[in-house]
This record gives C-alpha cells, sequence and structure tokens, in this order.
C-alpha cells in the first residue's frame, strides 16, 4: 500500500538520522579511557563532589561561570548548609566561584596558569577527566615529583596523592626492528596506599567528576525533565493535525 | 464526491488543531519575555549590600549604591530629630501614608534606630539625585530653612527625615528601602529582618 | 468595475460582521484577501507531492525561529573578544530561559541546513530545477550561498577554540587566490590574526546584512515559485491540463490542503528537533563541538579540527587535493557547479520516475559521495581516507560535468499527462 511505502520511507529517514552520528563516534576512538558512570541526577553525589571541588580544586582552579547559590539551589543544600560546606569566609552566596590565585601566580608557580573549571567536562568530557584523576602516578624526573598518562607532562601535582597514595607505572618494554624499546602502558601498581581504599578514591573521583559535568551545564536536568513535557504536547499535536490532514485529504480523489 | 463531507468532525478538528497551536506558541513565548526578567548576574548585583557605618559621625552623610541608585545614611543628631515634630503642619504627608518605605518606617524618625536614617536618594518627582542641606537657614534653599534635603532639579524639599513639604512639585516622601542592623555598626540594605 | 465598488458590493453581500468589515476596510487600502486568494487559497498545487514536498516550507519555519531566537540572543551577546564567550555561558546560566534560546539557535542552524539539503535533494530528485523553474533555482541557490555565509560568520561568535580555528582556516582559504589572495585575507578579518575586530564585523554581517538578504531572496523565492507554479513528483506541468473553470484537474488548493499536510509534517519536524534541544543539544559534539566550550586561544589549536557538520563535504575535497590554490578552486566549483544544473541537465523528462539507468545511476552515486565526503571531512586526513576522499570527489565532479552526456543519451520512460495520484 501506499501509505505503508511512505511511512517506510520516513522510518528509514529518521534511522539515518539518529545511526549517522553513532557511527560516527565509534570510528573515533581513544586509547585509556575509563568510564566515570557517574549520574548528574543523584545529588548526594553532587554534594559529595561539591565538598571536594570546594575543598581541592578550588584553591587553584576557579569556575567562574558557577554561582554558589544556584549550585546549592540545584544539587539540595539549604542555605544554612552552602554557607557552612561551600563558601569562604566573607563570600556572598550570589558570587561565582572564584579563587584568591591570580592567574600571573598561576603561570608562575605551575609555568601554567590552572584553567577554568566551569566548562571542564563539556570541553573534555566525563571520562576524561575521570580517567586523568586516576592517572597520576611517581616519576622522579618531573618537578612535581609525579606525572600523568592521559596529559603526560602535566604541570598539576597531584593534588589528591594524600587520599589515593602513590602510584607507579608499570611498562611493557617491547624492542623494535631498530632495536629501539617501545614502552607500552601496562599498568598502575599502588606502592604506598593512601587514606582511602582504592575504591573509596574512585568513587570520590565519581562524584568531582559528577560536580564537574552539573556545572558544565547546571540546567542539565532540568532541561531534561522538561523535555518529556515538550515532546509530549508535540506528539498531542502532531497526531491532531494528522487527524486533521486526513480528513480534508478525503476530498483529494 | 461519494461520501459526504462530515463538516461536524471537520470543524472540530481544526479549532482542536488551530486552539492546540496557539496554545503551543504561547507557551513558547514564555521563555522569550521570561529572558528579559532581571538576570542571575543583576540580582547578584542586586543583593543587599553591607555598610558599615562605625566611622559615620554624628550630622555626616554617607552613600552607598545599592541596586543603581544611592542610598544615603544619615547620622542624625539630636537636634536634627528634635526638629521633627514642630514641622508636622508645613508637610505633605508627615505619616509617610502614601509613600513607599517599610512599615517600620511609618513615624516622623521613618527609622529602625531614629538616629540613623537610611533612604533612597532619588526624588519622586523625576529622579534627580536630592542634596544633603543639613544646616538651618542654608541660604542657597531659603532663608527660613530648617535643614533637609533639597531637590536641585526642580526645587523640591525634604525634611530630616526625607518628608516632602507642602508646595513643591515631589508629590510623595523619599523612599526608605528595605534595611537590617546585622550588628550595632553594620547596616544591612536590602533585606529585612525575617525575610533576608 | 472600480474595485472600491467591488469591495462594497462584496461588504452588503456579506451583512458586515465586526471581521468582515474590517476584512473590507482593509482591502479598500490594501490588497489583504486578493494577495490571500492568489498566493494561498486559490494556488493551485499538485495533488501528488509526497514526502520530499515537506521541507520548503520546513526552511521557512526554521528561517523564523533563528530570526526569533538569535533576535533574543543579541539582547545578552556581547561581540567583543573580551566577552564573547563569557556572554554566551551567561545565557546559558544566569538569563532565564536562556538555555533554552540559544539551543533552539544552535540546533536551528543544522536544522537548517538538514532540511535545505533534503530540500534541494528533492529538486535533482525531480527535475524541479529544469524550464521553467531556472531563475527559482538560481534563487534557491543564492539563499543557499548566503546561508553558508550566516553559518560562518554566526560560528565564529561563541569564540570558543573551535569557532576560533574554524575561522582562522576558512578565511586563510581566501590566501589560496593568487596575487590578491593575503592583502585579502588582511581585509575581511581587519587584523593580522582574527581579532576582536574580525569578530565585531562578522557579528555584524550575521545579525543584520545576512539575513537581510536571506529574507529578500526568500521572497524572490516564493514569488518565483507561484509564478511558475509547484513541480511535482511526476514531473508533469498541471497546467497544462485545466477544467473548464480555468483551474489544473490536479491542482488542489494549498490551503487548506497543503496548509494541513504540512502542519504534520511541521509537527514531526519539531519533535526531532526538540528531541535535540532537550535531550541531545550537543549531538554528540556534531551541532555544538566539544572544542567550543573552552574559549578561543590564538596559541592552541584544537587536537581535531574540522568544520561544523554541514561544510564537511567541501572541506573534504579541499583536503583531497594536495595543492593549496587547486583545493580552494575545486572546493568553491563544487558549490557553485549547483546553480548550472538547468544547463547541464540535457534530459527531456524531470522526475526520477521517468529517467533512465544512467541518470539513476549517476545522482545515487553523487548522493553517496555526497555523505561519504561529509563524514571524511569530519575524520583525520589518514592516507586510507584521502584516497577515499579523491574518489568520491571526482564520482561528485562527475555527477555534474558528465551530465550534458549521460542525460542525452539516457533512456528514459514515457511521462503520463496526468499526475499519479491514488486516493488514500
Amino acid at each position: 500500500m501506499r501509505i505503508d511505502r511512505h511511512k517506510q520511507k520516513i522510518l528509514a529517514f529518521v534511522a539515518a538520522l539518529v545511526a549517522l552520528p553513532s557511527v560516527a563516534l565509534a570510528a573515533g576512538g581513544e586509547t585509556h579511557v575509563e568510564k566515570a558512570n557517574n549520574d548528574i541526577h543523584n545529588q548526594a553525589s553532587l554534594q559529595r563532589g561539591a565538598r571536594n571541588f570546594v575543598n581541592y580544586c578550588l584553591a587553584c582552579h576557579s569556575a567562574r561561570y558557577v554561582r554558589y547559590n544556584r549550585v546549592a539551589a540545584d544539587i539540595g543544600l539549604t542555605e544554612q548548609q552552602m554557607v557552612e560546606n561551600l563558601l569562604w569566609s566573607g563570600e556572598s552566596p550570589h558570587s561565582t566561584m572564584t579563587n584568591g590565585l591570580h592567574a600571573d601566580d598561576g603561570k608562575q608557580w605551575f609555568g601554567v596558569a590552572p584553567p577554568d573549571l566551569s566548562l571542564i567536562a563539556r570541553s573534555k568530557g566525563t571520562d576524561y577527566v575521570y580517567t586523568f584523576l586516576r592517572s597520576f602516578y611517581a616519576d622522579p624526573a618531573k618537578g612535581t615529583g609525579v606525572n600523568n598518562l592521559s596529559l603526560p607532562g602535566t604541570a598539576m601535582p597531584h593534588v589528591l596523592w594524600e587520599l589515593q597514595g602513590t602510584q607507579e607505572a608499570v611498562w611493557e618494554g617491547q624492542t623494535d626492528a631498530q632495536g629501539n624499546v617501545q614502552k607500552h602502558f601496562k599498568e598502575f601498581t599502588l606502592a604506598s596506599p593512601g587514606k582511602l581504599t582504592p575504591e573509596e578514591y574512585d568513587a570520590f573521583v565519581r562524584d568531582t567528576v559528577n560536580f564537574l559535568e552539573y556545572i558544565g551545564e547546571p540546567v542539565q536536568a532540568r532541561r531534561q525533565a522538561l523535555g518529556y513535557w515538550v515532546i509530549a504536547f508535540l506528539v498531542f499535536f502532531t497526531l491532531l493535525a494528522y487527524a486533521l490532514k486526513k480528513e480534508y485529504w478525503k476530498d483529494v480523489k | 464526491m461519494t461520501e459526504e463531507v462530515d463538516t461536524g468532525r471537520r470543524h472540530f478538528l481544526t479549532v482542536a488543531t488551530v486552539a492546540t497551536g496557539a496554545v503551543g506558541v504561547a507557551l513558547v513565548a514564555v521563555p522569550f519575555l521570561a529572558s528579559w526578567k532581571p538576570s542571575a548576574r543583576a540580582k547578584a548585583m542586586g543583593a543587599p549590600v553591607e555598610v558599615d557605618i562605625s566611622k559615620l559621625e554624628p550630622g555626616a552623610m554617607l552613600k552607598v549604591e545599592w541596586r543603581g541608585k544611592a542610598v544615603y545614611i544619615v547620622h542624625r543628631t539630636p537636634q536634627m530629630l528634635a526638629q521633627l515634630e514642630g514641622i508636622v503642619g508645613e508637610l505633605r504627608d508627615p505619616e509617610s501614608t502614601e509613600s513607599d518605605q517599610p512599615e517600620f518606617a511609618r513615624g516622623a524618625a521613618r527609622a529602625l534606630k531614629p538616629e540613623y536614617l537610611v533612604l533612597i536618594g532619588v526624588c519622586t518627582h523625576l529622579g534627580c539625585a536630592p542634596l544633603d542641606k543639613f544646616s538651618p537657614g542654608d541660604v542657597t534653599v531659603s532663608p527660613d530653612w530648617q535643614g533637609g534635603f533639597f531637590c536641585p532639579c526642580h526645587g523640591s524639599k525634604f525634611d530630616i527625615s526625607g518628608r516632602v513639604f507642602k508646595n513643591v512639585p515631589a508629590p510623595t516622601n523619599l523612599p526608605v528601602p528595605p534595611y537590617q542592623f546585622v550588628t550595632d555598626n553594620r547596616i544591612l540594605i536590602g533585606a529585612e529582618k525575617g525575610n533576608a | 468595475m472600480s474595485s472600491s465598488n467591488a469591495a462594497a458590493k462584496t461588504a452588503t453581500k456579506s451583512g458586515g460582521g465586526m471581521l468582515s468589515g474590517l476584512t473590507t476596510w482593509i482591502d479598500e487600502r490594501f490588497p489583504l484577501t486578493a494577495l490571500w486568494k492568489s498566493q494561498v487559497s486559490e494556488y493551485y498545487a499538485p495533488k501528488n507531492m509526497n514526502f520530499w514536498y515537506y521541507f520548503g516550507s520546513l526552511a521557512l519555519v526554521v528561517l523564523v525561529i533563528q530570526i526569533l531566537s538569535g533576535l533574543f540572543l543579541t539582547m545578552n551577546y556581547k561581540p567583543s573578544s573580551a566577552d564573547a564567550f563569557g556572554s554566551v555561558e551567561y545565557i546559558m546560566r544566569d538569563v532565564e530561559w536562556g538555555w533554552l534560546i540559544r539551543y533552539i539557535h544552535s540546533t536551528g542552524a543544522s536544522a537548517f541546513f538538514i532540511v535545505v539539503y533534503l530540500h534541494m535533494f528533492r529538486a535533482l530528485l525531480y527535475g524541479s530545477y529544469q524550464k521553467p523553474r531556472e531563475l527559482l533555482w538560481i534563487f534557491g541557490m543564492l539563499i543557499y550561498f548566503a546561508l553558508m555565509a550566516e553559518g560562518f560568520f554566526g560560528y565564529l561568535l561563541p569564540w570558543g577554540n573551535m569557532s576560533y580555528w574554524g575561522a582562522q582556516v576558512i578565511v586563510s582559504l581566501f590566501g589560496a587566490i593568487p596575487v590578491v589572495g593575503d592583502s585579502l585575507t588582511e581585509w575581511i578579518r581587519g587584523d593580522f590574526y582574527i581579532s576582536d575586530v574580525t569578530l565585531n564585523r562578522f557579528f555584524a554581517l550575521h545579525v543584520v546584512a545576512i539575513p537581510f538578504a536571506l529574507v529578500f531572496l526568500v521572497i524572490a523565492h516564493l514569488m518565483a515559485l507561484h509564478e511558475v507554479g509547484s513541480n511535482n513528483p511526476d514531473g508533469v506541468e498541471i497546467k497544462k491540463v485545466k477544467g473548464p473553470d480555468g483551474i489544473p484537474l490536479d491542482g488542489i488548493a494549498f490551503h487548506p490542503y497543503y496548509t494541513v499536510k504540512d502542519m504534520v509534517g511541521l509537527g514531526v519536524f519539531l519533535i526531532l528537533f526538540a528531541l535535540v534541544i532537550f535531550f541531545a543539544p550537543t549531538l554528540g559534539g556534531y551541532f555544538l563541538e566539544n572544542a567550543n566550550f573552552d574559549p578561543a586561544n590564538s596559541l592552541q589549536t584544537p587536537p581535531h579540527i574540522a568544520p561544523v557538520w554541514y561544510f564537511t563535504p567541501f572541506y573534504a575535497i579541499l583536503r583531497a587535493v594536495p595543492s593549496k590554490p587547486l583545493g580552494a578552486a575545486l572546493m568553491g566549483i563544487a558549490v557553485v557547479l549547483f546553480v548550472f544544473l538547468p544547463w547541464l541537465d540535457r534530459g527531456k523528462v524531470k522526475s526520477i520516475r521517468y529517467r533512465g539507468p544512467l541518470f539513476k545511476f549517476f545522482l545515487y552515486s553523487f548522493a553517496i559521495s555526497f555523505l561519504a565526503l561529509g563524514y571524511l571531512g569530519m575524520q583525520p586526513p589518514t592516507p586510507a581516507f584521502t584516497l577515499a576522499a579523491r574518489v568520491f570527489t571526482v564520482i561528485y565532479f562527475a555527477f555534474f560535468l558528465l551530465m550534458p552526456w549521460y542525460t542525452s543519451i539516457d533512456k528514459t520512460k514515457p511521462v503520463p499527462t496526468r499526475v499519479t495520484y491514488h486516493a488514500h
């Protein structure tokens, strides 16, 4: 029947639209990126992440587009809790998450100014940030004493070493045809344990990444919730319009 | 044409579709219009301002900015306060019944603590900033001037509580913003106690 | 009979309610009813227009969406290198509903190109560019060029790192022009690099000049369409067979039949549009690229630089050629060749339904090449990908350049005098 063929064509077109980007995505894989598996709808995780962020990241990094009171409202903190847990003394709850570190100082201390983290999860991806924070390893050749597998030569010290402990990287050597040794990363071993077990540390990083994803787009949860209503309304409208079209097109012979 | 056109159904579907479409357009208009409301940044900048008044000497005035407007804080002397009752007959709205202020500022002093006057420095006539003319007999105002505020634009006169005199263009008293004392020496402008 | 007499007669006939009274009052001063009749309620369109005919009206809807959402973005956007990136984040976070307005606009940009590409493909399928619709087609192509300029200028405005380097690469293309190239790129930028000056002028072009041109061209496109009448999937001129009333036998009034039909298309389109806005506004980096969430940095190119998806077919052609001037020239030609289709096509029939196997082969190869080049343009230029891009580039050009040959020798089927339509 004609209608069916018509519908099939539309369906095929929609399917092609949906499939195209995912095929393209699958082609561009990266090595050594682990899944963050965070959930921005988990408010307890976001609250822990906010605390981690304020305690460990905000000393050097800023989140200059993020307002404290917005964060508190979104992740389910009362004003009192926000003042006690997030705000530095004397800061207004309306202010954004800046810090005292001047960009020039940062450049002098670290070689590069620590980047603003408002959008880090959107530009680099949550999986990258999750992997990055778990990929520091001891490297005596570096001034900070650590290197990072995700970002070799990073200027960032391992701020969380007390929690994670010290990791060492294990390399596999392969001698190629020219007699050069090619080093391949095999795994990390925990040389000295930190305050947290590896599982606890992963959870700590996951909460922090979760918070970073949230501040990347604070409206995300609300956007999705609203989306269902909008789609429902549009489906209703389309069904009505379809019935109306069928009715009028009875005239067309 | 073999079958009859069901005009009832046709009419109903037309009305239903058009109405649903109209509702949709109206719903879409809401976010666009709402985007004109003060943004989070505007609200942050319009947040209550805390002012230290410990260094404000008796008889002096301090100007601070709140929501883009000047707020006057005057440390009133007992002499200034003494004037307030005697001039009631010359004032247009001595009890501040038609003027804009928090509930606590209705009396002659129009203040939480009589010695500290807090006013919005915007003339209720056409929005100029009134000048502080606190010395009695200031000839730049008038020889019989008792001290208060004087608007240079159109000559409106206000007493030392910001109450408007009769026979000047300004219709109401100078507004009092919401405020509270955080401590004896710190005023928070923009929020009353209880709904900070 | 003078027009005021006629209007007076209508008024007496209709008895004069409030609304018809007003209509009469206007009609005596402005041809409102006449316009409505000639362009909508008594504009007769072929009754057999199918799925592919939704995209013209949808393109018009997207234009309106872009103009409205763009208008509201300019109320908070700041076109300066110091403030642009921050003002976009300000819109996304601090302005009430700003995120929605921004996502509508960013999704609308991609939607515009999707709809326009499908609209153009429809013209290829059914020969809608052929006589007497050459000028209609040229107006359409001018709209497409204006749209590319609009997309390019607009893409710089968020002042993200991808914006910056995308503009850098595309502006550099003009450097491939012999002799004047370098001074031309400098003139376009207004500086020695992409700077505040460039951003400011791109903003002016994006929000004032090009939209004006677009609206003007869309009106011309519609006027040309309504002059010659719509083509249809059979490629039959419905005006050739008219009833005693002078109305084409295969024509139906645009209103109500196509207004109600387009409403269904609009509904389906808006569902897809809303799905992206609310559930995947970046569409995995295709509609909003990840690197564009980093502010513009003139010292650091993003690791993986590619234009937005709607330019990638042409970008792939550019990269496929191992010479800068030749690559840039081929890319420009690839875009402009569409304009000459009415004269390249020597076919006696319009619609794919009655075309011969040669045309079908070349058209489908072209469509596949276009999609493949679009994909390759997003990928890093590995040797295998570059080779593939070269093959597809050849096919792309073959479609146009061999067209006079294969359309003239193709075995076509007989075209009916009436459109094929089965009532459902």
